[in-house]
């Protein structure tokens, strides 16, 4: 299942940019999401995807990219 | 069945603003306030947070029209007490003229009002009337080389201080929560003689889910929702938290009393100082029902309802 296009829509919904981050790069060092996005985007993640993030996953270095985002999907869902 | 009876608070004289904070962090004013809602705080030059907690426990006394000899306990918040023991708590005693009171130090950042209140509903029974007081000189923290700009904007100095007893008084606790996990302990920290460390995306996204849900819990433990309360009186961390916080219960962020404009996040007298502030603007009436909610370092979190009786 390719989940990046609806993770970047997601990005994309959250930041307000219209932005393409590239696979690896830093959504919090680029300027892409502050603090405040991150929850947005999370929750935006577990509705999209069916699944609860749990307090213990509720770690910004978690979802600081595309990939990683990926990554947490495919072992959690 | 315990019962607040007054709050009071006290805020030190000398305002800085914005201005005076962006130039010494590098920084514009307007952006503190953009990512903070805070237009200035309160710093104590001098003052100690002794001091400081001395004069909101006399406030809210005086306001309460009770004496110090008529209080069994005293519950004392703060995590940036000058020195490591003895804890400011039993100085406050004595500076009150109390030589046996038992008095109990929260070296809790943030959330340490809220849980003394808690405490203090639960104690009520065994020492009477418990003044509690959270008290923070959190500029001394914050000024501490290499200065922060994330964090040495947000923090301000100030006490407050809430009397809960067993006789009737204004407001009825009907019921409250708290929790603890220290699995991001690192992610917000004092280390001794070290800077304020704080990982601001890790605590602002495990208190945008904490907080409400300890608001969830403790209404429907009670069989209330949250558009039934009346006033949430939260601590004061970052307007665009309370914000997201007003959102994630589904009711307008107005319901929740702010004064973070004036006095930056004061940890952990924040909340006792925003509820001095508002009972003494309105006040409880009879009905009226308040959330209290907080969160903090550790982290610690909960949420306490309270309700005004005739």
């Amino acid at each position: 299942m390719d989940r990046r296009p609806k993770i970047l829509e997601i990005i994309r919904q959250v930041s307000r940019k219209n932005v393409d981050p590239q696979p690896d790069e830093s959504l919090f060092d680029s300027g892409l999401l502050d603090s405040f996005a991150l929850p947005d985007m999370l929750s935006a993640l577990e509705t999209a995807f069916s699944i609860k993030i749990p307090d213990s996953d509720l770690n910004p270095r978690k979802f600081d990219s595309v990939e990683q985002i990926e990554t947490y999907l495919e072992n959690h869902s | 069945m315990a019962f607040i009876k007054q709050f009071g608070a006290y805020l030190p004289p000398r305002i800085v603003n914005n201005d005076e904070m962006g130039a010494k962090v590098g920084c514009a004013a307007d952006w503190i306030v953009s990512v903070s809602g805070i237009e200035q705080r309160r710093f104590a030059d001098s003052e100690t947070v002794v001091d400081l907690a001395t004069s909101a426990a006399q406030d809210c006394l005086a306001r309460a029209n009770v004496a110090a000899g008529d209080l069994g306990m005293i519950l004392l918040a703060s995590s940036s007490s000058e020195q490591q023991f003895p804890g400011p708590a039993v100085i406050v005693a004595s500076r009150l003229g109390l030589h046996s009171v038992p008095c109990l130090d929260i070296p809790m950042a943030s959330a340490g009002s809220l849980f003394g209140m808690v405490l203090a509903s639960r104690l009520a029974e065994t020492y009477g009337n418990i003044l509690v007081i959270g008290a923070e000189k959190m500029s001394s923290v914050i000024l501490r080389e290499p200065l922060e700009r994330g964090v040495a904007i947000l923090f301000g100095d100030g006490a407050g201080a809430c009397l809960i007893g067993l006789e009737t008084g204004p407001a009825r606790i009907i019921d409250s929560v708290i929790e603890s996990d220290g699995t991001f302990a690192e992610d917000l920290r004092l280390q001794f003689d070290q800077p304020l460390e704080m990982n601001g995306r890790t605590v602002i996204l495990q208190a945008s889910r904490k907080i409400p849900r300890a608001i969830q819990t403790i209404l429907e433990k009670n069989g209330r929702h949250a558009k039934d309360v009346d006033t949430f009186l939260m601590h004061q961390a970052n307007q665009n938290l309370t914000v997201r916080v007003a959102q994630a219960l589904g009711v307008a962020e107005e319901k929740f009393y702010s004064n973070i404009h004036k006095y930056g996040n004061t940890s952990s007298a924040s909340m006792l100082i925003a509820a001095s502030e508002w009972w003494h603007s309105s006040g409880f009436k009879p009905g009226l029902l308040v959330c209290f909610a907080t969160f903090g370092a550790g982290f610690h979190w909960g949420a306490m309802l309270a309700e005004g009786v005739a």
